[in-house]
């Protein structure tokens, strides 16, 4: 009796489980047509906002990329062409005149006009609104005089109206990029709809944002679930081959990974990176990677003694083994990195640091030690962002190869690191990140190394690299424009204020259910191109 | 009764002031730069640094200034105010998207634990030392060992995305059906307590000496089970199951996260990551109120179930 209720313990979960696994083994692929009617699913985390000049993360631009159609995209080799502007040109590279493309449309049925353009710039320029990225809008004239509590003006004295079609956009100085810069989301026009007065958004724009793209919203945001999107027939520009998109949102990258691999989801923009390992295994072709935007460097308080001799910097620099660490540690989900601006710009040139990028544990000591170079090093990052197993890694690296003693510091957060580099205390070493917000040199160089650029944290300053920007900035066309910042390039790889380390690179996947799956310099997907499979 | 009941309301009302002011305290002396955390490693524009700054009152600090924000913050929840959290939105739309599911779904884990784990309790109670007895026994030993982190992707790994047989993830407007994988996932735990628990408790009581009387008076067996041993062995999982209610109110921060789930766990979660006071504050002081009433109802039924209680 004892004998056979034992076996009957053990034969059910076995026959439960028997069960589970004849279940598991149904599904195929489908036929591999590509099916207009359909809708595609793409996961977002929750956007911020959903108001062009408000939304500086990749989720809510992502949505915004459906909405809304830019005035310049990016081709192949990263420079700008006109997607809803007519054409975008200056003779001084300070006056820019942009003309729109005749038929676009709100999908409210509103023309787009001039002043749709000029009434979202300088509602997003306003700092009493403020919007999350009024800070693109510091190029153009009379920026300076909407700042403070109770700024001087309300709109932008750049910006003139000129025929219904036709804007000018007047720069406080010459910058001959300009074109690039409109490219970015914050530069999207907004119906009239969408202000309840002359400068006041009105209560539910942001609910169902109006915009003049490929999609128009289907019901409005429901919040921490989707956004989704529907095919704006009206649209004048290039169609997508997808009825609509739902934009799930999704806490957790491991939630949306599961659901990927069910099928549940079309499409995951970032793999999570406990899943990396398996992903290729899991996904097979429908792993994807392609470069993106970000840079991580390791930078140098210049400002302090032992860290002033360049030689220091670049000996440190000497006895880092990028490619061992970007293999053991990130299993090759970032590249590494010998340059100062990332390869998905034009005028990017392969190791412009030369020498200091070669691993040399051996010439890396003896200059080390020749150059003076701080008994013990310390290496700062914030503890949040996962950083710890390269920074370890790093150290042991120094530790062997300099003979240093070496130790990696976390801060809680990313803010309190830079709180403590603001106020120039001895950190040691610290990590930095940068993504671009438009793909050209100037925005690898400009904002981080110029001598009151917003994020130069390393206290470097070099009059030579100042004027070289300027110089490029004034340029006569993008290819002068290049050549001055390559130079300026150059003038810091010879006083490496930072190491390079990686260029970032977007891990994404999809399901069976759709093809054609691109990734921009934005991450954000592609989705004029994107299809669905039947 | 009705005086006992008087008594532990106006309990609630000082132990919710007490609470609410504790969590506020720690956030604020958490908070390091809630503005950066809202931005992560974005550079914030001096325009919406002062926007934010003027709107939360984050330039009053030190003593002075956490008494402004907590009476201020206190002034608005009378009122119903919840306020808004640093993104702008309504604290109370957030609640009122979020409780539904959350109910919802602690509402599937309580009818778990209450059916599999008292159930199973009495039945191991009643044959103590049996073949179920052990085996219940060792299989909640298991469960008990195994955290939540690790037992809900593997859940959802074998039976959504091996198996197929529940969706992966439930999303924001799930049915039943898709709540039930994480239900049992987040009743599980509580399961295997409520079990060990019953089943001791049965176990006991049938040894005790009013269970002899009965049984010498020739009553049935299952007479005695049902109404004199399980009455009373019925307070301690009563006590627990109250408090693990609230519990799973609050306790679903990972289950909610593994299977997406946007309710008040998941919400929590985003809150404390983002270092959004006002939305973790929010949050807690209704969660308060859940562990209060909770708290409450068991209260009454100990009452109920035991009327020395109600005189003391």
């Amino acid at each position: 009796m004892r004998v056979r209720r034992l076996a009957a313990w053990t034969a059910l979960p076995l026959a439960v489980t028997l069960g589970l696994v004849a279940c598991g083994s149904g599904g195929d692929g489908g036929s591999g047509e590509s099916n207009p009617d359909a809708a595609v699913r793409i996961e977002i985390a929750e956007p911020q906002h959903l108001v062009p000049t408000n939304t500086n993360e990749t989720s809510g631009s992502q949505v915004l990329a459906a909405l809304f159609s830019p005035l310049v995209d990016y081709d192949e080799a990263n420079k700008p062409h006109e997607v809803a502007a007519e054409s975008v040109t200056s003779e001084d590279n300070t006056t820019w005149t942009v003309k729109l493309k005749d038929g676009y449309t709100f999908h409210n049925g509103e023309k787009v006009t001039a002043d749709n353009y000029v009434d979202a710039w300088n509602y997003g320029a306003y700092a009493p609104n403020g919007q999350n990225s009024s800070y693109f809008f510091e190029k153009i004239a009379g920026y300076e005089d909407m700042q403070g509590e109770t700024p001087k003006a309300k709109t932008l004295s750049g910006l003139k109206k000129v025929d219904d079609l036709t804007f000018t956009v007047t720069l406080s100085e010459p910058y001959s990029e300009f074109k690039s810069v409109l490219g970015y989301t914050a530069f999207y026009p907004m119906p009239k709809a969408a202000f309840s007065a002359p400068g006041v958004l009105a209560e539910g724009y942001e609910q169902a944002p109006v915009g003049q793209g490929p999609f128009k919203m289907k019901g409005a945001w429901q919040h921490d679930a989707k956004v989704e999107v529907e095919k704006y027939d009206a649209f004048p520009g290039e169609k997508p081959k997808v009825a609509g998109v739902e934009f799930r949102i999704y806490q957790q990258p491991t939630a949306a990974y599961a659901d990927v691999l069910s099928d549940n989801l079309d499409v995951i923009k970032t793999i999570p990176t406990e899943n990396l390992s398996t992903a290729g295994t899991d996904l097979g072709d429908r792993f994807k990677q392609s470069s993106a935007s970000s840079l991580q460097v390791l930078a140098f308080p210049t400002f302090q003694e032992e860290f002033s001799n360049p030689d220091v910097r670049k000996a440190i620099s000497m006895a880092i083994d990028r490619d061992e660490i970007t293999k053991s540690i990130f299993k090759d989900s970032q590249q590494p990195a010998r340059s100062f601006v990332s390869p998905v710009v034009a005028g990017y040139r392969d190791s412009t640091i030369g020498e200091a990028g070669e691993f040399d544990p051996a010439k890396a000591k003896s200059l080390y030690q020749a150059a003076g170079g701080p008994a013990r090093i310390e290496l700062s990052y914030n503890g949040d962002g996962g950083h710890k197993d390269w920074i370890d890694a790093t150290c042991n690296q120094l530790k062997t190869n300099l003979g240093v003693d070496c130790v990696g510091t976390a801060e809680p957060k990313f803010a309190d690191l830079l709180t403590k580099v603001k106020a120039k205390q001895p950190v040691g070493l610290f990590r930095m990140g940068w993504v671009m917000d438009y793909p050209s040199m100037e925005n690898y160089l400009g904002p981080l190394y110029s001598s009151n650029g917003s994020s130069n944290y390393y206290g470097y300053s070099n009059p030579e690299f100042d004027k070289l920007l300027a110089e490029g900035a004034s340029a006569a066309n993008e290819d002068e424009a290049i050549k001055k910042y390559q130079a300026a390039e150059d003038l810091l790889a010879e006083d490496l204020p930072v190491i390079p380390l990686r260029y970032g690179q977007n891990n994404f996947g999809h399901s069976t259910k759709v093809t054609n799956v691109e990734m921009d310099l934005f991450d954000r997907i592609d989705l004029v191109k994107i299809e669905a499979v039947k | 009764m009705f005086r006992f009941i008087l008594r532990r309301l106006l309990q609630m009302v000082l132990a919710f002031f007490g609470t609410t002011l504790i969590v506020y305290a720690l956030m604020f002396a958490g908070q390091g730069d809630p503005i950066q955390a809202l931005a992560g490693e974005r550079p914030v524009t001096a325009a919406q640094r002062a926007y934010l700054t003027e709107k939360f009152h984050l330039d009053r600090t030190g003593v002075g200034g956490f008494f402004y924000r907590y009476f201020d913050y206190l002034k608005n929840l009378l009122q119903g105010d919840l306020g808004q959290s640093l993104t702008g939105r309504s604290i109370g739309d957030i609640l009122a998207a979020a409780w539904p599911v959350t109910v919802k779904l602690a509402l599937i884990a309580m009818a778990v634990t209450v059916l599999f784990g008292v159930t199973a309790g009495v039945l191991a109670g009643i044959r103590r030392a049996s073949i179920f007895d052990n085996s219940t026994l060792l299989l909640t030993l298991l469960v008990l060992g195994i955290p939540t982190i690790v037992l809900a992707p593997l859940a959802q790994y074998l039976l959504g995305v091996r198996w197929q047989l529940f969706p992966a993830t439930a999303g924001a407007d799930p049915d039943l059906y898709a709540l039930l994988l994480p239900g049992i996932v987040l009743g599980s735990l509580s399961l295997a307590t409520a079990l060990r628990l019953t089943r001791t408790s049965v176990a006991e009581n049938l040894r005790a000496d009013y269970v002899r009387t009965a049984r010498s008076k020739g009553l049935v067996r299952r007479r005695i089970v049902s109404v004199h041993v399980l009455r009373n062995s019925l307070i301690p999982v009563v006590t627990f199951l109250g408090v693990e209610l609230g519990n799973l109110m609050s306790g679903a921060i990972i289950t909610e996260g593994v299977f997406n789930i946007p309710g008040v766990g998941f919400n929590l979660f985003r809150g404390i990551r983002t270092e959004d006071g006002p939305l973790v504050v929010g949050i807690v002081s209704v969660l308060v109120v859940v562990y209060l009433v909770s708290n409450l109802v068991v209260d009454v039924l100990y009452a109920v179930l035991d009327p020395r209680i109600r005189y003391e």
